[in-house]
């Protein structure tokens, strides 16, 4: 079976910053994909390009045998427009450090707003999945809160439900606990573990070395724009090969 | 002192219904104008935050002339220099369309502000949802930009009332224009001052009522956020 994540080649330039360096990467249907490295390595806008929210300078990426981003018209490739690039993200999942939930929207309307304006639901189809996905992240009771109402925590499971009422075939979370209170990261986990434990194609952005190595399939270290190292959790980290991987780890352990 | 008070008192009847007339065309032409600020302003906006320098430069283009000439210049352009090119308008007309032009580059600065004040992970949030930027325009900035927008929108309604005033000099019937014909018609009489008293108490008239909405919107917004 083809990977249903494939990167090829990526690089990606902030005017004269070079930014990702040639990133290549497949990750196969049910994977779940970790991705550790300092700031500034390039993880993020990794992770931004697979969605698009980031246009890469050079390189390919498919979901599911499908070019993100561009369609290939003879051997040119050309930019999609913007109904065809919203259709392609409506099957990929992100979910950002900050939540980003809608502050104007109950927690039931942000989760039930895009079932409504993008698959076209009815409001009582949409609001019923809506309830069940708050309901699976344990949120169901908080369902008419407006999000300032809400915690960290809570926002970003309320962030979570968003995502996974749309059904996406791969889910992205960037730094998903990284801007919580510690005592709010548990809850946060438990939803991503549970996912996992679902058989979901994930890639998580993260610097929890302990949940990643619980819950990943393969590790990437990544610094500077490149791939440093990868391979499985317990291989990357009990055993680095290379330094620059060593000096990381010990600088995130030895907190 | 008590003499300017026994005068008004005396001409209070004359005066006073030809001032409230006027203001009737007064309240005319502000709305009228609203309206054309409003809707072209929301235009203004669009083109201004567009990624498409096509649409981006003339709209910036419009809103500098407008906001850099005086409205006066142009609803004389309007009414007078068309005029010359067989365009003619009317004087009301012509106070709609030049100070609801002038308005709308005001108004459109307002709408931008608005909606770039909206944080941009909102966007992508929206966006990744698979919304295009239009449906995240219409379902997630605007409610919220709109709420933002009603304080400074309020007070560009009060400005547009006392604005009104400069279309006196292309003789529409709003309040100035009359009172002006007022005072020439009863010169001997020297009641220059009450007219224009009594011109002030119209127009605050008018400004009060919106000034208090604008404070409750302040203060709503204040709560909102």
């Amino acid at each position: 079976m083809k990977p249903l994540l494939r990167i090829v080649d990526l690089h990606k330039s902030f005017g004269t910053l070079e930014v990702l360096a040639g990133i290549s990467i497949d990750v196969e249907r049910g994977e779940k994909l970790s991705i550790i490295g300092p700031s500034g390595s390039g993880k993020t806008t990794l992770l931004r390009c697979v969605n698009y929210l980031e246009k890469p300078t050079a390189g390919h990426i498919y979901v599911d045998d499908k070019l993100i981003g561009e369609k290939q018209v003879d051997d040119k490739f050309v930019h999609l427009s913007d109904r065809e690039l919203a259709k392609e993200r409506a099957e990929i999942g992100f979910v950002f450090q900050r939540f980003n939930l809608f502050p104007h929207l109950t927690a039931l309307d942000n989760v039930s707003v895009a079932p409504r304006r993008v698959l076209g639901l009815e409001k009582r189809d949409a609001e019923e999945r809506a309830l069940a996905m708050l309901e699976k992240v344990g949120l169901a009771h908080k369902a008419g809160e407006y999000p300032e109402r809400l915690s960290g925590g809570q926002q970003q499971r309320v962030a979570i439900a968003r995502v996974l009422v749309m059904q996406p075939k791969l889910m992205l979370f960037d730094e998903a606990t990284s801007a919580l209170d510690p005592e709010l990261i548990g809850e946060v986990l438990k939803v991503i573990r549970e996912l996992a434990e679902e058989g979901r194609t994930m890639v998580m952005v993260t610097h929890e070395i302990n949940f990643a190595e619980e819950i990943s399939d393969r590790v990437i270290f990544m610094d500077d724009g490149k791939i440093v190292e990868e391979g499985p959790p317990h291989e990357i980290f009990a055993n680095p090969t290379h330094q620059r991987t060593r000096e990381f780890l010990r600088q995130i352990i030895d907190r | 002192m008590p003499e300017f008070w026994i005068k008004m008192w005396e001409w209070w009847p004359e005066i006073f219904p030809v001032l409230l007339r006027a203001t009737a065309m007064t309240v005319q032409v502000m709305i009228g104008a609203l309206i054309v600020a409003l809707i072209l302003g929301m235009a203004v906006a669009l083109m201004r935050i567009s990624k498409f320098k096509l649409l981006r430069y003339p709209a910036l283009f419009y809103t500098d002339v407008m906001r850099g000439t005086p409205a006066l210049v142009q609803i004389f352009i309007i009414y007078f220099g068309l005029s010359d090119l067989g365009i003619e308008f009317d004087p009301v007309s012509a106070a709609i369309i030049g100070l609801g032009m002038n308005g709308a580059a005001y108004v459109g600065e307002i709408y931008r502000a608005g909606i770039e004040a909206i944080h941009r992970g909102q966007v992508e949030a929206a966006l990744s949802l698979g919304m295009t930027p239009a449906r995240a325009m219409r379902y997630i900035i605007l409610p919220q930009a709109l709420r933002l927008m009603l304080p400074p929108l309020c007070n560009y309604a009060i400005l547009l009332v006392k604005d009104t005033a400069i279309i006196s000099t292309i003789a529409a019937p709003e309040i100035m224009f009359e009172a002006r014909r007022l005072v020439q018609a009863t010169f001997m009489y020297s009641i220059s001052g009450q007219i224009y008293l009594l011109c002030a108490g119209f127009y605050l008239a008018l400004t009060l009522p919106l000034s208090q909405v604008a404070k409750r919107l302040e203060k709503a917004k204040e709560r909102w956020r």
